[in-house]
C-alpha cells in the first residue's frame, strides 16, 4: 500500500454527471474506507481535532472504523456533530482537519471527510440513530432557523435535556442545506432530510412557515410563548448586487434565487410548478462555493457556463474540490475579469456583458492582492443569463424587530464567539447571521458553542 | 396544513378564501402579504391579505386565476387545505405607524383596480376603525368583474365605482374617475392606489400632475418572500429595493414601472407551459403537440 496518498474515491464520470443532478462523489465502500482508515497514525496529540470547529474525536472514530466497529465509530462521531453525513460532504476539510493532518507533511492527509461520510452513510443505511437523551428538564428554548447552526444548537440542547422548538421560515427544514447547496453535492431526501429527522429523534420540534420578526418577535418568544432562551441562527440574508448598469434586466438573477428555485423548489424537475430560466449561455459572477454551485446547476440545466472572477485562480474562495469538479465538467473560468455593465436587448433581456481585464496590485485588508482594472482592456461577451454570486448582506427582519439586540457596522448581530451571547439577555446567536456568509461547519461550531452558553446561562438563572 | 374555511367565487376567475392561520392573524397589519403553497410540488404564491379575524384566527385572501398554481388553487373547496401558508410578510402600510392627529388631518383617497380591491379593503377598514373617513374608488373592466363593493360600502361613506365600459357607475377608468373628483373640487393629501401595474403606472402619472403624494403596492415575482432571493427587486428612486422586505408599498412617484412590468414578464413562457400541464394533467406532452415542448 502506498501510504503517501489517499485511497481514491469513486466519482461519476464528468461527462455523464454534467447532464444529471445525481451526486458527483460516490464515496468509499467499506473496504476502501477501512484501507484509508489504516493510514491514520492515531497521533496522541491529534492536531486534526483542533482543526475541527466542532472538535470531533477524529483519531478515535477512525480507529473504530479501521477495526470494523462501525456502530462504535458512529457513536463517537454523533456525540460531536449533529450532521456527519453533511459535514463529510461539504466541509472544507483541506483547510480544517485534513489541513492539520501529519500525513499531509509528506504526502496526502488522511481523507477524514470521506471517512466521516462513509460512517454516517453506513449508520443511516442501517437505521442507526443518535442516542436519545435520558434527561428532561422541561425548560423551553427556541431556536430560529433550521440550518446547520440551528440544528446543531437544538440537537446539543436536546441532549442536555432541554425542550427545544425550532422555528423555520421556509416550508422545508434544513436552511442552506436545502435551498442553497445543490442535490449533486448534497442529496436532499437521502441525506439532509434524514439528518433533520435524526435531530428530531432527539426530541427537537420544528415549526415551519414561521418567520421570526414577522409572524412573532423574539420578545414574544421570551414572553407569552414561554421560552427561557432564544438562539438566532437565521442565516445569511439579502443577496448583494454590483450596482452596475443593466443589473435589473430580465435574465439577471442572484445566485440565491437561481439556487433556491432549483434546490428548494426543485425547478430542475419537470413535474414541479416553479419555473427556472436555464439560459443557453450563462455568466456566473463570483468565485465562491455558491458561484460554483450556481455554475454547475446552470450547466446541468443545459447551458454553456462561464465563471467571471476578478482575482486569479489562487484567490478563488471556493473549495478546491468544487473548482476542480467545475473544470472537469467543462465550466470555463474567465479569471482576472470584472463586469462593468450588462447589455440589454430591446425587450429588456440580457444580451451580453461588458467586462474589463484586471491585474493584482498591493494586498488589501483581507490580505489578498487587490485587483485593479487594466485601463482600456474592456471587452464584450455574449451571454443571455447572468447570475450574481457576490455574497449577502444581513437580513434585517430580526435585528430591526428586537429591541436591545445590537448589530455591528456590517449589520451582523454582535455575539460572543465563546458562547454566542448577544447584547440582549437570554438571546444567543451564531452562524452567518453573526459572521456574514461563511461555511456550514463554522455555523455548526457556533451553534455548539451557543448551546453550551445557553446551558450555562439557564443553569445559573 | 392550513384549512380553508370558506371558498367563494367573486367574479369570473376571481376567488375569495378564508384560511385558518392563527399565527398570521394574530399580528398581521394592513399592507402585508402571505405566501401560500399547494402540494409538495407547488409554487410559493405571494398574496396580499384582504382581511383578518384575530379571534377566529383566519386570514382572507382574494386571488385571480392567472397561471398553473392559481388554476389549482381555484379548484379548492371549503374543508381543503393549503400545504403551506406563511406570513405576515412585508412591512405594514406606513399610516399604521403614523401619528393619529396628522393622519386625521389628511384627506385620503384609495383607488382599487380589479383584484386590487382586496388589499385596499383592510386599509379602508383600518381607517374606519380609527375614525377616519376616506374616499374610495373601485374600478374594473365591466360590471361583472367588480368585487368586494358590499364589503367596501360597509367601511366607507364615499365609495365611487367605475367601469371601463360604463356598464356600472362612472364610465371610464379609475384615472378618469379621480380626475373627475378633483375637477369637482375634491382635494386630496394622499392617494393609495393598488391594482394591476399598468393601472398603478397611469394613476401615478396623473397624481404626479395633480401633486398628490401616492403610495402603491407592488406585486412582483417572488420566491421566498423573506429577502433571501432578490427576485422581487425593483428600482425605486434609482435605488434597488426588495419588495418583500422593503415593501410591498412604495412611493408611487419613485417606482420605475416600465422596468417592473418587464420583470413581471420574465417567467411568462415557463408559466404558460406549467399552466398547460396543470390543465391537461397526465395527458400533457408539452406545447401544442408538434414540438414536444421544447419551443
Amino acid at each position: 500500500m502506498n501510504n503517501t496518498s489517499k485511497v481514491p474515491v469513486r466519482e461519476q464520470d464528468p461527462k455523464v454527471r454534467a447532464t444529471n443532478f445525481e451526486e458527483v462523489c460516490l464515496g468509499y465502500n467499506q473496504e476502501e474506507a477501512m484501507e484509508e482508515a489504516a493510514r491514520c497514525l492515531h497521533c496522541k496529540n491529534a492536531k486534526c481535532i483542533s482543526g475541527c470547529p466542532v472538535s470531533i474525536n477524529i483519531p478515535d472514530f477512525i480507529e473504530e472504523l479501521k477495526n470494523g466497529n462501525l456502530k462504535e465509530s458512529y457513536k463517537i462521531l454523533s456525540s460531536s456533530t449533529a450532521l456527519p453525513a453533511v459535514c463529510g460532504r461539504v466541509c472544507p476539510q483541506e483547510t480544517q482537519c485534513e489541513g492539520k493532518c501529519i500525513r499531509g507533511i509528506k504526502g496526502e492527509a488522511v481523507s477524514i471527510g470521506k471517512l466521516e461520510r462513509f460512517v454516517a452513510d453506513w449508520a443511516r443505511e442501517n437505521g442507526i440513530k443518535p442516542e436519545k437523551p435520558t434527561i428532561h428538564n422541561n425548560r423551553k428554548v427556541a431556536v430560529i432557523g433550521s440550518g446547520p447552526s440551528g440544528l446543531t444548537c437544538a440537537g446539543d440542547l436536546a441532549k442536555m435535556g432541554y425542550d427545544v422548538t425550532i422555528f423555520e421560515a421556509l416550508h422545508e427544514s434544513g436552511g442552506v442545506l436545502i435551498y442553497g447547496i445543490p442535490e449533486f453535492r448534497l442529496p436532499k431526501q437521502k441525506v439532509v432530510a434524514k439528518e433533520v429527522e435524526n435531530v428530531m429523534s432527539l426530541g427537537v420540534k420544528i415549526e415551519n412557515n414561521v418567520v421570526i420578526g414577522k409572524s412573532m418577535t423574539i420578545d414574544m418568544l421570551l414572553g407569552e410563548e414561554g421560552f427561557e432562551a432564544v438562539y438566532v441562527g437565521s442565516g445569511a440574508g439579502l443577496p448583494k448586487f454590483m450596482g452596475i448598469p443593466g443589473e435589473n434586466a430580465n435574465g439577471v438573477f442572484s445566485a440565491n434565487e437561481y439556487l433556491t428555485r432549483s434546490n428548494l423548489m426543485k425547478a430542475f424537475k419537470d413535474d414541479y410548478d416553479t419555473p427556472i430560466i436555464a439560459g443557453k449561455k450563462v455568466a456566473v459572477v463570483g468565485g465562491g462555493n455558491v458561484a460554483m454551485d450556481a455554475a454547475r446547476t446552470a450547466l446541468r440545466l443545459g447551458a454553456e457556463v462561464h465563471i467571471v472572477y476578478r482575482r486569479s485562480e489562487e484567490e478563488l474562495p471556493a473549495r478546491r474540490e468544487e473548482v476542480h469538479h467545475a473544470k472537469e465538467e467543462g465550466i470555463d473560468f474567465q479569471l482576472l475579469t470584472n463586469p462593468k455593465a450588462i447589455l440589454i436587448n430591446d425587450n429588456g433581456w440580457v444580451k451580453g456583458m461588458t467586462c474589463v481585464k484586471m491585474q493584482l496590485g498591493e494586498p488589501d485588508a483581507s490580505g489578498r492582492r487587490r485587483p485593479v482594472e487594466i485601463p482600456g482592456s474592456e471587452f464584450d461577451i455574449e451571454v443571455d443569463t447572468v447570475i450574481m454570486s457576490l455574497g449577502t448582506s444581513p437580513n434585517p427582519l430580526i435585528s430591526s424587530t428586537t429591541e436591545g439586540l445590537e448589530v455591528n457596522k456590517w449589520k451582523c448581530i454582535i455575539a460572543d464567539e465563546e458562547n454566542g451571547k448577544t447584547t440582549k439577555t437570554g438571546v444567543y446567536a451564531g452562524g452567518d447571521a453573526v459572521t456574514g456568509a461563511a461555511t456550514v461547519i463554522l455555523a455548526m461550531g457556533a451553534g455548539k458553542a451557543a448551546a453550551k452558553g445557553i446551558d450555562e446561562y439557564l443553569s445559573n438563572k | 396544513m392550513y384549512k380553508i374555511l370558506k371558498a367563494e367565487k367573486l367574479a369570473d376567475k376571481i376567488f375569495l378564501m378564508d384560511v385558518e392561520a392563527p399565527r398570521i392573524a394574530a399580528h398581521c397589519e394592513p399592507g402585508q402579504f402571505i405566501i401560500s403553497k399547494l402540494g409538495e410540488k407547488g409554487e410559493r404564491i405571494p398574496l396580499t391579505i384582504c382581511d383578518y379575524d384575530r379571534e377566529k384566527g383566519t386570514i382572507t385572501i382574494v386571488f385571480q386565476e392567472v397561471g398553473a398554481s392559481t388554476y389549482k388553487m381555484a379548484r379548492l373547496k371549503a374543508g381543503d387545505s393549503f400545504t403551506d401558508f406563511t406570513g405576515p410578510l412585508g412591512r405594514p402600510s406606513d399610516f399604521v405607524q403614523e401619528d393619529m392627529n396628522t393622519l386625521r388631518g389628511k384627506k385620503i383617497i384609495f383607488v382599487a383596480g380589479g383584484v386590487g380591491a382586496a388589499p385596499v379593503y383592510p386599509q379602508v377598514k383600518w381607517m374606519k376603525e380609527h375614525g377616519i373617513d376616506v374616499d374610495v374608488i373601485i374600478g374594473s373592466k365591466t360590471k361583472d368583474m367588480l368585487i368586494l363593493t358590499d364589503m367596501m360600502e360597509a367601511v366607507t361613506k364615499n365609495l365611487f365605482i367605475c367601469t371601463d365600459d360604463g356598464s356600472y357607475g362612472f364610465s371610464g377608468m379609475v384615472t378618469a374617475c379621480l380626475q373627475d373628483l378633483v375637477d369637482k373640487g375634491n382635494k386630496y393629501d394622499l392617494c393609495i392606489a393598488i391594482g394591476p401595474m399598468i393601472m398603478m403606472k397611469f394613476m401615478c402619472l396623473l397624481t404626479k400632475k395633480l401633486a398628490i403624494p401616492t403610495v402603491v403596492s407592488m406585486n412582483p415575482v417572488m420566491v421566498d418572500g423573506t429577502g433571501m432571493c432578490g427576485a422581487c427587486r425593483l428600482s425605486v428612486g434609482g435605488e434597488t429595493k426588495f419588495a418583500c422586505v422593503d415593501g410591498p408599498e412604495f412611493d408611487g412617484h419613485l417606482v420605475d414601472f416600465d422596468l417592473a412590468m418587464k420583470r413581471q414578464q420574465q417567467y411568462k413562457t415557463e408559466e404558460g407551459r406549467a399552466f398547460l400541464r396543470a390543465q391537461e394533467g397526465d395527458s400533457h406532452h408539452g406545447g401544442c403537440g408538434y414540438c414536444g415542448g421544447d419551443k
